[in-house]
């Protein structure tokens, strides 16, 4: 009985710790959100209020009107989906030639993608720079999207997906007559929607969310993306958070609806690759 | 015919993959060699010094305090990280009603982008507009300057950074607890093993491997924290919570000490690199123990 009164504290107490972290996990960004709402004077009035007494999408309006917040948006939207494409693209093709050929170097050559692991943005920032004035990708959306198509992780996940499936689909395929490009194309290309699902939403975010590599990439306002704004107008000595909160709203929206539509597969697909850019 | 195109087209589908590489990650990583050997304020040509840079580099005070302050960082905010993301992961390993919800929460903030959430936090603790303050200020204390007292800058960024980073090594964890047979805990339960014994002899020796993955990725990953610091306090105040990354950023692109900056990242490259060595052995080692 003793026992049994234990059992239901521990249930109480642990779901009493769940809410609690609940809270402090939560709050944060919907105080953002509900903040976002408001006028200037509400903004900083004590005592604070969630929406203000009259919630009004004033901040949207002025973020989109004054502050080129428009044009964020579109540089954003363009680099992600463009470079998400493309990684998709680069990295199934790379990926599937790892797992279902073997030819001369392949060791060496994977052993050049692992070494890539070496070699973060962090530590090679004053000499990409060199290389990007080089090839003319300076203050372009395009340097944004390039150099960040191939990577590693993306590589691997790929390799590990088509290791999986046996090689008897391209051996048939192949006594039928069909090419190598066709066998991909028209039979391997549609085995690995579930990866290629995976390295979209995670190639989406990494882009979308991204700070160094635009810093280091683009130079005048009109080629910002949001983080780049977001960082930008935060620095500035005087804090316009009316427009800085709505921004941060909308940039959020998109990550909102990836993560509650696809919640499952990004959980899912990160144990399943312990994918970190 | 057919075997020449099964021989060529291995190669015309890495050839994407393999350019981009090289042209963005090796011939830079070899560059950045040379340029820390040069004087360079990256549009004038660059002029050889030799070694003159990194004996600058040796008796930089400044620069040898970011790296301190960033190990100092990354050896509190680690072991933070790592239990706050453990704790989680065994709140929620059951089978309990809810636990996809919660374990959504806590993933959340890493779906976020750094910036975001430096912002959150920065709006959250404004020393005179902010809601903390406030809470603090009803409960009788006096406001806190959480963002420009140098006692307490620091403990925020880490308190943020564990915010923002331990969903991501939870959902590892919970991966890694889940693949732990029932049997172990069945068979401790019936020699009367309680909650904490259980935790001490069968969970935490066959997590080891998962361990030491998430120890070693967020140790690379917090080295190189950058972009939350920037958005929370700017490095400040007075440069108490500015790390290696934005210290070789403003050395290079603010002050144009291109050659300089360079050498900071060989640095930087070092320290890094002996993480994901271990990185790699250890992923070596889960594999073979999933044989």
């Amino acid at each position: 009985m003793q026992t049994k009164g234990r059992k239901y504290f521990l249930n109480g107490a642990t779901w009493a710790i769940l809410l609690i972290l609940t809270f402090l996990f939560l709050i944060p960004i919907l105080w953002v959100i509900g903040s976002s709402f408001k006028s200037t004077g509400e903004l900083f009035s004590w005592p604070p209020s969630l929406i203000g007494k009259n919630p009004s999408f004033f901040n949207y309006q002025k973020a989109l009107e004054e502050g080129r917040f428009g044009i964020y948006f579109f540089n954003t939207v363009f680099t992600s989906v463009t470079a998400t494409f493309l990684t998709i693209v680069v990295n199934v093709m790379s990926g599937y030639a790892f797992a279902k050929y073997r030819f001369k170097g392949d060791k060496i050559l994977f052993g050049i993608v692992l070494a890539t692991l070496m070699i973060p943005l962090e530590v090679i920032m004053i000499p990409i720079f060199k290389v990007i004035v080089a090839t003319g990708l300076y203050n372009s959306l395009w340097g944004l999207i390039i150099p960040a198509v191939a990577s590693p992780t993306a590589v691997f996940l790929v390799r590990q997906y088509y290791v999986g499936i046996p090689d008897a689909y391209m051996e048939a395929a192949r006594i039928d007559g069909a090419s190598e490009t066709s066998i991909l194309m028209r039979i391997m290309l549609p085995l690995a929607k579930p990866v290629i699902s995976v390295l979209c939403i995670f190639s989406f975010m990494w882009r979308w969310n991204d700070y160094l590599w635009p810093k280091l990439v683009i130079n005048s306002k009109e080629r910002y993306t949001i983080q780049l704004a977001l960082a930008n107008y935060s620095g500035e000595y005087s804090v316009d958070w009316n427009s800085l909160l709505a921004m941060s709203v909308i940039s959020m929206i998109p990550v909102i609806i990836v993560f509650v539509t696809l919640q499952s597969h990004i959980i899912g697909g990160m144990t399943a690759g312990g994918v970190k850019e | 015919m057919r075997k020449f195109e099964r021989n060529v087209f291995p190669y015309l589908l890495l050839a994407p993959t393999l350019i981009i590489f090289g042209l963005f990650l090796f011939f830079p990583a070899v560059n950045g060699l040379w340029i820390s050997l040069t004087k360079w304020d990256g549009i004038n040509p660059q002029v050889f010094v030799g070694i003159q840079n990194y004996i600058k580099l040796f008796s930089d005070r400044g620069f040898w305090n970011s790296f301190l302050r960033t190990i100092f960082f990354t050896g509190v905010s680690v072991p933070l990280v790592y239990v706050s993301a453990m704790g989680l992961a065994l709140l929620l390993s059951g089978a309990r009603k809810g636990n996809d919800f919660f374990r959504a929460v806590f993933y959340w903030p890493t779906m976020i982008s750094s910036i975001i959430v430096g912002l959150t936090w920065r709006f959250l603790l404004g020393e005179e507009f902010g809601v903390i303050n406030y809470l603090l200020t009803v409960m009788g204390h006096s406001p806190v300057k959480w963002l420009t007292d140098q006692n307490y800058s620091m403990g925020v960024v880490i308190f943020v950074t564990a915010w923002s980073m331990s969903g991501y090594y939870m959902v590892m964890f919970i991966s890694g607890i889940k693949a732990i047979s029932e049997t172990y805990y069945e068979a401790a339960r019936i020699d009367g093993a309680g909650f904490y014994h259980q935790f001490r002899y069968i969970t935490l020796p066959l997590l080891k491997p998962t361990s030491l993955l998430v120890l070693v990725l967020s140790t690379v990953t917090i080295i190189k924290t950058y972009p939350l610091v920037y958005a929370l306090t700017q490095g400040g105040p007075a440069g108490a919570t500015k790390f290696m990354v934005q210290t070789i950023q403003e050395t290079g692109f603010e002050k144009n000490q291109m050659g300089y900056a360079s050498a900071m990242t060989m640095i930087l490259f070092v320290l890094l690199a002996m993480f994901t060595v271990i990185q790699f052995k250890v992923n070596k080692g889960g594999e073979q123990d999933a044989d």
